[in-house]
């Protein structure tokens, strides 16, 4: 790809103490496409993504954002250069309202000086809006996200980081806990962004997930990324063998009955 | 509730919601229980206490206690909402009490200064307190159960330092003679209305010609004022939002781009400060500053909290609702005097109350949030 990357990392390292959580890890993302980043429990994933949204800083290697190099001190910088996080927590918080979890942190205000407040009303219009847009009704943006589906809080989580102008969307593995209506709804949703012009890093167990949406492949295993692979040059057993570090997964599969 | 289905009725609604009903409405807003506690009080004591509990002055009786008690609990709501406690409640009270009344009779400062070193202190205590639980990640049930015992201490010791050997520091009516500052902080207000209400036969009025009641205590306009403020801090202010934010899940929060910490720093800030004005409020009425200002007076913030829609786990509650709670402490204190009931059953009222509250609200929470 001749144009810049939004996101790259060269040789990225990452230590905790001790622990060596990535031990080389290089990726690119560009806007317009969808990275997925498939790996095992403990390959690394969360960590790396927490290092891009700038929660934990690298030990070592190169992170480029629009092909500058660049240090985060705080999430909020990497929020504010455009690259937005939905961990797999989400960031919602349930006793709240959907609207006030939309708007939490950047609420839109009204008035002056001392006396300024929060647009209720906008912030109502505007919430249901954008879950409009993604096909989800919301009649009242006031009711608590708490009682939304995992599949819908999933979309207000992506809705929220898209509206707040993401160049880059990281989603850290939003479509684990979903059931297969929701699944597909939440991958629909990822094409959309994607189609919108927005880089996406789709953090997955799932190479069925990954295939749905993906364009490139990053598999992770043991810190290191056992390189990428664009779309239609990888087979899907294929990936998920590397996924599984080259452990003949077939051979458990067929014992299992062939439902891995 | 899910909303995520296709399958809509001729008015474009999904058939899966219901239409929302005012139940639902209601059931949303933290504060409904305080509002039926308090309708089912004033019934209670429609029936069983003399009539004269309900005139004017009455009623006046009952607002000194309760609006006492509910600047304190919609700071102590306002802070549990925010996600913390602060058990050092009471004891700041006699802290600042002691602060405040050594500034005027020991050191003979201006009413004015007194006032202004108190709230200091407040802003230290309060700083404390926060930056303590913050940087350590301890519980603030422990951290400030610690100044609880702490403060008291202090207050005592600096009493003894003050006085000479004694735990009451006296002398406070003299100093504060005359002042107009201090009618901000003791006495009643309103008292022009209420002589203009008597003149036109719309309250009682002794043959004289003046009003039997000569007007609102003055913490009742205080309290009135910080839960109309504090209920348009909650709703309507990004710092509102920032508070049931922190309370909720402050590591959501911060992940969001919301200072947690100032968050938090401010409102024990606030807490020590709504202390700080019980303790000037109280001082000043008295005359007097002693060991046992504010006794308890923590647990009973934060039942009236409670009862007023607020969750022990944080992120969800209302300043009005602890409003309401408040008043309805001040009627149970004040109307037991109205009965034949011996006045004791207070104590047993304030725990079962707290008992239905929690229950209640946690029902409320599993409706609010979806639970099954
Ligand atoms: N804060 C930390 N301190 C020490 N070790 C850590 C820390 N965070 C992660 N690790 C270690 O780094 C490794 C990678 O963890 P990480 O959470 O990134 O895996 P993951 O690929 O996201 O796994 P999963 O699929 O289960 O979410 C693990 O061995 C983990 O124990
Ligand atoms: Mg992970």
């Amino acid at each position: 790809m001749a144009e810049t990357p939004i996101i790259e990392v060269r040789d990225l390292v990452k230590h905790f103490g001790s622990v060596i959580a990535l031990n080389g890890v290089s990726l690119k993302v560009s806007s317009g496409e969808v990275l997925c980043l498939l790996g095992d429990n403990g390959a690394g994933k969360s960590t790396l993504i927490k290092t891009l949204a700038g929660v934990h800083k690298r030990s070592a290697g190169d992170f480029l954002v629009d092909g500058r190099s660049i240090d985060f001190e705080s999430p909020r910088d990497a929020l504010d250069a455009g690259i937005a996080t939905v961990y797999q927590d989400l960031a919602m918080i349930p006793l709240m309202s959907i609207t006030r979890n939309f708007f939490m942190g950047r609420e839109p205000l009204k008035g002056f000086g001392p006396f300024r407040y929060m647009d209720m009303k906008r912030a109502d219009t505007v919430t249901r809006e954008e879950m409009h847009k993604i096909g989800i009704d919301i009649r009242d943006p006031q009711q608590a996200v708490g009682t939304l589906s995992g599949g819908e809080r999933q979309c207000v989580a992506i809705a929220r980081a898209v509206y707040f102008g993401a160049k880059v969307l990281i989603l850290d593995e939003p479509t684990s806990a979903l059931g297969v209506a929701q699944t597909s709804m939440v991958l629909k949703y990822i094409d959309l962004v994607r189609s919108k012009g927005l880089g996406v890093v789709f953090i997955t167990h799932n190479v069925r997930h990954a295939f749905a949406v993906g364009n490139r492949f990053t598999v992770l295993n043991r810190g290191r990324t056992l390189g990428t692979h664009a779309k239609g040059e990888i087979a899907m057993d294929a990936l998920q063998n590397l996924m599984a570090g080259g452990k003949e997964l077939q051979e458990l599969s067929g014992e299992l009955g062939g439902t891995i | 509730m899910s909303t995520i289905y296709d399958v809509k009725d001729k008015l474009g609604r999904d058939e899966r919601v219901k239409t929302s009903s005012l139940l639902t409405t209601l059931i949303r807003k933290p504060e409904l229980g305080a509002v039926a506690g308090l309708v089912l009080v004033i019934v209670f004591f429609l029936v069983f206490a003399s009539p004269t509990m309900f005139t004017l002055a009455g009623i006046m009786n009952i607002m000194a206690p309760a609006s006492q008690l509910g600047i304190l609990a919609i700071g102590a709501a306002l802070l549990m909402i925010g996600g913390e406690f602060d058990l050092s409640l009471g004891s700041m009270i006699a802290f600042a009490g002691l602060v405040f009344a050594a500034a005027l009779v020991v050191w003979h400062m201006p009413l004015a200064a007194a006032i202004l070193i108190a709230f200091l202190v407040a802003l230290v205590v309060g700083t404390v307190n926060a930056q303590i639980v913050i940087r350590t990640g301890l519980p603030s049930f422990i951290v400030t159960l610690a100044f609880l015992f702490i403060l008291r201490g202090l207050t005592l010791v600096g009493l003894k330092w003050a006085s000479g050997g004694a735990t009451q520091l006296r002398g406070i009516k003299d100093v504060v003679e005359g002042s107009t500052l201090a009618g901000f902080f003791s006495g009643n207000a309103l008292e022009g209305l209420f002589a203009w209400m008597a003149a036109h036969d719309m309250i009682d009025k002794f043959p004289n010609g003046l009003p039997k009641v000569s007007g609102v205590p003055v913490e009742a306009v205080w309290f009135v004022l910080f839960a109309l403020f504090a209920t348009w801090l909650l709703l309507r202010t990004k710092f509102g939002n920032w508070i049931f934010a922190s309370g909720g899940d402050a590591r959501a929060a911060r992940n969001s781009g919301v200072p947690v910490n100032r968050v938090k720093t401010t409102l024990f800030v606030v807490t020590a400060a709504c202390a700080t004005l019980v303790a000037i409020i109280t001082v000043l009425d008295a005359g007097s500053t002693d060991a046992r200002r504010g006794f308890q007076k923590e647990f009973e913030a934060i039942i009236a909290a409670v009862i007023g829609g607020c969750l022990l786990t944080g992120g969800y509650g209302s300043a009005i609702g602890a409003f309401f709670g408040s008043l309805i402490f001040g009627m149970v204190l004040i109307g037991l005097t109205y009965t034949t009931i011996d006045q004791d059953w207070y104590l047993v009222f304030l725990g079962t109350m707290l008992l239905v509250a929690v229950v209640f609200n946690n029902v409320v929470r599993k409706r609010v949030t979806g639970e099954r």
